[in-house]
């Protein structure tokens, strides 16, 4: 018997209204995607891939078609099962990096004690101890992004949304991020939906690629990157990883 | 660090030299310009009753300051708590800004007489705008994404305010707090200079018609460093609860 999808989106649309005027963001976006599965979405600015996230967090409604996350054997509560991580690390500046971890549970009122344990493993896990008492100036841009990513799983969510969560970092720090997202992912057993514009990236960590396009605004494809795991920086240079980049590149109309 | 402190002291004595060799070497009459010694033996005047002049005119600035900072911050989170409200009093409020308060001063008296009151209201009405308008800037400067993170979590208006909005904006409140202080000073001063029996402000006219001019220096210095301590302690108590990367110079 084969699992049922985490995330059903069937034909979403998502429409925006300003000044009279109907701007489409999203339309038709149809997708599943399995339990424990690291769904890269790949476009260019404005093909709606930062929206379809917001609509996934629950942060807005969508205007037509169908969206489901969760399943009656792995239910899915919207407020306490989403782990979110922006482009920019976001970390309050007042607040040391454990409390700035700590952040959600606050939120939704868990027990302080356990989640400050699990704050600890978590940080742990990002490559982070011993700075859990550094307010996050005193960290690197990389190292505030773990710090993200850690407080994003504080909560112990289901389903992680990162959008552009490396876009902000140089090119040899985001290479390290990836195989360390890839292994935090592994650790954690989360579903992971990771908007990128990096055609390399979506390949590279995906176990599949949506591809958006912009302009007007749809979805183009829908693949499974049949790569071996553990990825290693040596796979890039692969055939078949070439020939998933040329097929997204073509799709967005650059070759 | 250290140099830093020491070049920063070194300037101010530097200061007070040029002060002295200007008046001792170039033929400065004493009630043009009285030399630094000249200006301390000023306070050995009994009949200026010093400590109680600066008791007067620092209780007008401490107690007027103070009401600014509680009716200021009270305000801002007032008028920033819905949208609504800002976008009907933030306008108004920097109109009212534009008021020169000095101008305010012969009305303040009309009202309520002269004495400690009004001249602590001069400095409440000139320091009370900067708090406000720094608080209510540092209270709507939110990030889009950290207010997308609190939803996502279904967070509540208390908790992104407690959370989130109010100690991101304790560095701006720390930075109105520390220009409202200067002007504190120049408040209650200005409200003693229009009507006033006591403090360091009246007692600078008084000694302005008798020109003792060693006097009114040292009346200036003395305001200066109520001035300073109020300052000083803003900026401990920002050390304090401010960590050090949030803070705005």
């Amino acid at each position: 018997m084969s699992p049922e999808p985490f995330i059903r989106l069937c034909g979403v649309r998502k429409v925006y209204r300003t000044a009279g005027e109907e701007h489409l963001a999203i339309s038709d976006a149809t997708f599943d995607v399995m339990p424990g599965e690291l769904v890269s979405l790949v476009g260019p600015s404005g093909c709606g891939k930062s929206t379809l996230l917001k609509v996934l967090a629950g942060l807005h409604p969508h205007d037509g078609g169908d969206l489901r996350i969760g399943s009656a054997a792995n239910p899915f509560d919207p407020s306490r099962d989403v782990g979110m991580v922006f482009q920019a690390p976001l970390l309050l500046k007042w607040r040391r990096v454990l409390e700035n971890v700590l952040l959600p549970a606050e939120i939704l009122g868990l027990p302080l004690a356990a989640a400050r344990e699990r704050a600890r493993e978590l940080l742990a896990l990002v490559g982070l101890s011993g700075h859990e008492d550094k307010y996050p100036y005193e960290l690197s841009g990389g190292m505030q992004q773990r710090a993200a990513i850690a407080r994003a799983l504080v909560h112990d969510p289901k389903l992680v949304l990162m959008d552009e969560p490396f876009g902000a970092l140089d090119a040899l720090t985001r290479e390290k991020m990836n195989l360390e997202l890839l292994r935090i992912w592994k650790e954690a057993g989360k579903t992971i939906v990771f908007v990128t514009h990096g055609i390399s990236e979506a390949v590279f960590l995906g176990t599949r690629v949506v591809v958006l396009t912009a302009g007007p605004a749809r979805m183009a494809d829908n693949f499974v990157i049949e790569l071996p795991r553990p990825r290693t920086l040596d796979m890039k240079t692969h055939e078949q990883f070439g020939v998933y980049s040329r097929r997204i590149y073509r799709l967005l109309g650059m070759e | 660090m250290l140099a830093r402190y020491t070049l920063g002291a070194l300037a101010h004595v530097a200061l007070i030299l040029a002060w002295y060799l200007f008046v001792r070497f170039g033929d400065v009459p004493k009630y043009v310009m009285p030399s630094p010694g000249a200006t301390l033996e000023a306070l050995l005047e009994p009949n200026y009753d010093w400590w109680s002049g600066i008791a007067v005119t620092g209780t007008e600035i401490f107690a007027g300051y103070f009401l600014a900072l509680v009716v200021g911050v009270a305000l801002a989170l007032f008028f920033t708590w819905s949208k609504i409200l800002e976008a009907f009093f933030m306008p108004l409020l920097v109109s009212l800004n534009m008021i020169p308060k000095v101008a305010l001063g012969p009305l303040i008296i009309v009202w309520f007489k002269y004495g400690m009151l009004p001249n602590s209201l001069m400095a409440f009405s000139i320091a009370v705008f900067p708090i406000l308008l720094t608080t209510a800037r540092g209270l709507s400067e939110i990030e889009p994404e950290l207010l997308d993170l609190v939803r996502s979590l279904k967070g509540s208006r208390w908790q992104l305010f407690t959370k989130i909005q109010l100690p991101g904006a304790l560095p701006y409140i720390f930075s109105g707090m520390k220009v409202g202080a200067i002007l504190a000073v120049a408040g209650a001063v200005v409200g003693e200079f229009l009507a006033s029996d006591k403090g360091l402000g009246y007692l600078m006219l008084q000694v302005q018609v008798t020109l003792d001019t060693p006097a009114m220096f040292m009346a200036v210095i003395l305001i200066t460093l109520l001035g300073v301590a109020l300052y000083g302690m803003v900026l401990g108590l920002e050390r304090l609860v401010v960590p050090k990367d949030a803070r705005v110079a």
